[in-house]
């Protein structure tokens, strides 16, 4: 099969869906002329025109709230956040209005909407501009919340975001979008909310999503090197949350490791483990471990920024800690 | 104000000036501005002229990890530092920190926020171009853009109700417009009649955005009007009239007159970050007219043209400001590392117990941080 770089991924997905699927356009800073911050629109703009490709002030509440109102009658928006630390300025059109609207109008009004952009630490961009925003949006109920690892989740889960007819938020990550990897050509759709598991093993499970992804398949490896076999789950979605694969896995490791770049504070991995306790109790041999980013700001000082999100090193550190529990 | 005004005739269209096209500046206001007075706006233009070339290229060598360039802005952030009282309070954006340096703050720990070591104030925390020093009263702008120019405003209130003299100043970009929050400021600082000053460069792009794509209104001085303050429309390129708006600006807000809406109209020359490639977006020969009224140079015809700089006296000084600058940076990169415990220090007033078990935590499990001086 051949291969395309996760950005390149993420782009067909949305080009594809413009071609199948007039009603679907792209807005957000930069996204035209330039191209998109991160190249993930590239050539677009050439392809549909600036009705489909629509650059916009800088002004994220706004231009949220102007895709809210197109998608309640008929359209079908991406909506492209720069990072997703600017998403702070539009959370109100996410959380009370995006997501509320369905319900709150007796079913009357739907948001068929994709929010997209990347998430979390990039390299040294510091505390306002690292933010892991899953944690706060995989709360909210209407919502549903995807986070591809791979350039053939990046097309598959895109696409049935643009397709699903409620408001899907894409997390996608700028360490990630330079990646390669095999993508089907033509129609290629992930459904939402279902786990993938990336490697398999007996020993320890270790759930995780994004880019956390590699990190964790990478101390899979170092572990394999010291006979500890892990599985390692990649959720892909984090709402709705696929608890049924892990918790598979769990009842055949009995122990289970959960790794994310976010907060420890709460989140979908804490939301995971209150579950698998529950649903595998008897199967558990160690109690389930977090291994997370430090519960303070991402600092700017490249060797700190480096202590604070989680890494090879300390997950497998982590692992060992279960499997020695 | 009146003056200012008056000599901008609309302030939707008019466009303040002090230094004339052959360098004379205009006999209304040529009183204002003494021999030393000159001379330092000039030295403080060229100084930081010079260290943002010399920031660039250490960005480039991959010794910070990003930069925002000032070049061609120069005039507004040199002339913010002058014009007010040295315990005024300045909230920068991107390409105003500098105000800090005129106002005394030492060269090299101002260098040192762009490295984030043991020399920096803010300890490794905060992202290069964000310059703040409590010792200037100088608070750095948000990454996210806007969140700065409400708080300057909040500034300016809290003053007001302590019946302190100091004023505050806010900074945003003619893209940084489009947000809340400079709707917020421009609303509450006219409301509550604040004495502040709220100044927005308009250097023509956001990234590469053009200004035309951000507001409809004919210029960003007009949307003074609607908030029900002056607004005032100046050459951002002539320090001289950008310094002399300000004192007007800040005069009219320490006598309780309130606010005023300052559009410093420039042109951005460099990119927009050290992410940024700007030929891909916009025309050579737009880039060609800016440099063209290049504030230094206007600055240097300025003191020429009074005598105040001999031949090949630029030359010189540039040279010499460059070596404070490289003496300056070889200080900071003597700094060590900061230490791997201090990522829980200052979260809160004093360590919470959660995080001094994540503190002896990371210090059980993780590798000490090594030293050397630069960040990379
Ligand atoms: C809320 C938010 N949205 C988007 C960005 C990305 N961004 C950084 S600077 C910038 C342009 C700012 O332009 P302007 O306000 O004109 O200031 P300039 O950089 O030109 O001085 C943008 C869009 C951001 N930092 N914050």
């Amino acid at each position: 099969m051949r291969e395309l770089r996760y950005r390149e991924a993420l782009r067909e997905a949305m080009t594809e869906e413009m071609v199948r699927d007039e009603r679907v356009f792209i807005m957000g800073e930069e996204v035209g002329h330039y191209q998109g911050a991160y190249k993930v629109t590239e050539g677009m703009l050439a392809q549909f025109g600036e009705k489909r490709v629509m650059d916009t002030p800088i002004a994220e509440e706004g231009f949220a709230g102007i895709a809210i109102g197109a998608a309640m009658v008929g359209l079908r928006p991406i909506v492209e956040f720069m990072t997703w630390n600017f998403s702070a300025v539009a959370f109100d059109q996410i959380l009370s209005n995006a997501t509320k609207l369905r319900q709150m109008s007796g079913g009357q009004f739907t948001v068929p909407i994709v929010f997209r952009g990347p998430n979390g630490a990039a390299r040294q961009t510091a505390a306002q501009h690292s933010h892991a925003m899953e944690t706060f949006y995989a709360q909210i109920p209407g919502l549903k919340v995807v986070v591809p690892s791979t350039a053939a989740d990046a097309k598959g889960l895109m696409a049935s975001a643009i397709r699903d007819d409620n408001p899907v938020l894409v997390l996608e990550d700028e360490r990630l979008y330079g990646i390669k990897g095999e993508v089907p050509e033509g129609e290629h759709l992930v459904p939402i909310g279902v786990a993938a598991v990336r490697r398999a093993g007996t020993q320890c499970t270790i759930a995780t999503w994004g880019k956390m992804v590699p990190v964790s398949l990478e101390a899979a490896e170092l572990l394999a090197a010291e006979g500890v076999q892990c599985e390692v789950i990649d959720l892909r979605s984090l709402r709705p949350l696929d608890h049924g694969t892990v918790a598979t896995s769990v009842r055949k490791t009995g122990r289970l490791v959960i790794v994310h770049e976010a907060w420890p504070y709460g989140g979908p991995g804490a939301e995971l483990s209150d579950r698998v306790q529950r649903d595998c109790f008897d199967s558990l041999r160690a109690p389930i471990v977090r291994c997370t980013g430090r519960d303070a700001s991402m600092p700017y000082n490249k060797k700190l920024e480096e202590l604070t999100i989680p890494g090879s090193a300390t997950v497998t550190q982590a692992v060992r800690a279960v499997m020695a529990y | 104000m009146t003056k200012v005004l008056a000599s901008a005739q609309d302030p939707m269209f008019g466009l303040f000036r002090v230094i004339q096209d052959d360098a004379t500046l205009d006999p209304a206001y040529a009183a204002h501005f003494s021999d030393a007075l000159l001379e330092r706006m000039y030295r403080e233009v060229l100084r930081l002229r010079v260290l943002d070339e010399r920031m660039l290229v250490i960005q480039r060598q991959g010794r910070i990890g990003f930069y925002g360039e000032v070049k061609g802005q120069e005039a507004t952030p040199i002339a913010t530092g002058l014009a007010l009282e040295a315990d005024d309070w300045i909230f920068p954006a991107l390409r105003e920190g500098a105000a800090m340096l005129v106002r005394g703050f030492d060269l090299s720990t101002y260098i040192a926020q762009c490295y984030g070591n043991s020399c920096d104030v803010n300890k490794g925390r905060q992202m290069p171009s964000h310059y703040s020093g409590r010792a200037v009263n100088q608070v750095s702008w948000s990454s996210c853009i806007g969140p700065q120019v409400p708080q300057a405003v909040g500034v300016a209130w809290a003053m007001k109700l302590q019946k302190k003299p100091q004023i505050a100043v806010g900074f945003l970009g003619d893209g940084a417009t489009s947000q809340a929050d400079f709707h917020n400021a421009m609303n509450f600082a006219a409301v509550f009649k604040v004495p502040c000053v709220i100044i927005c460069q308009n250097n023509h792009w956001a990234i590469s955005v053009p200004s035309k794509a951000q507001t409809a209104a004919p210029t960003f001085a007009s949307k003074a009007i609607a908030y029900g303050m002056p607004g005032v429309r100046v050459d951002g390129n002539d320090v001289c009239a950008v310094y002399w708006a300000i004192r007007e600006a800040a005069a009219r807000a320490r006598r309780g007159e309130g606010p005023t809406f300052i559009e410093s109209v420039t042109y951005r020359i460099g990119a927009h970050s050290s992410s940024d490639d700007p030929s891909r977006y916009r025309d050579e020969a737009e880039v060609q007219q800016w440099r063209e009224r290049d504030p230094l140079d206007r600055m240097r015809r300025v003191m020429s043209a009074r005598g105040l700089l001999t031949e090949g006296a630029h030359e010189v000084l540039a040279a010499q400001l460059d070596d404070e600058i490289k003496a300056a940076i070889a200080v900071v990169e003597q700094g060590h590392q900061p230490q791997r415990e201090s990522i829980f220090e200052d979260v809160y007033a004093s360590l919470p117990w959660h995080l001094r078990e994540q503190r002896e935590e990371l210090l059980a499990t993780a590798p000490a941080v090594t030293h050397g001086g630069a960040t990379h």
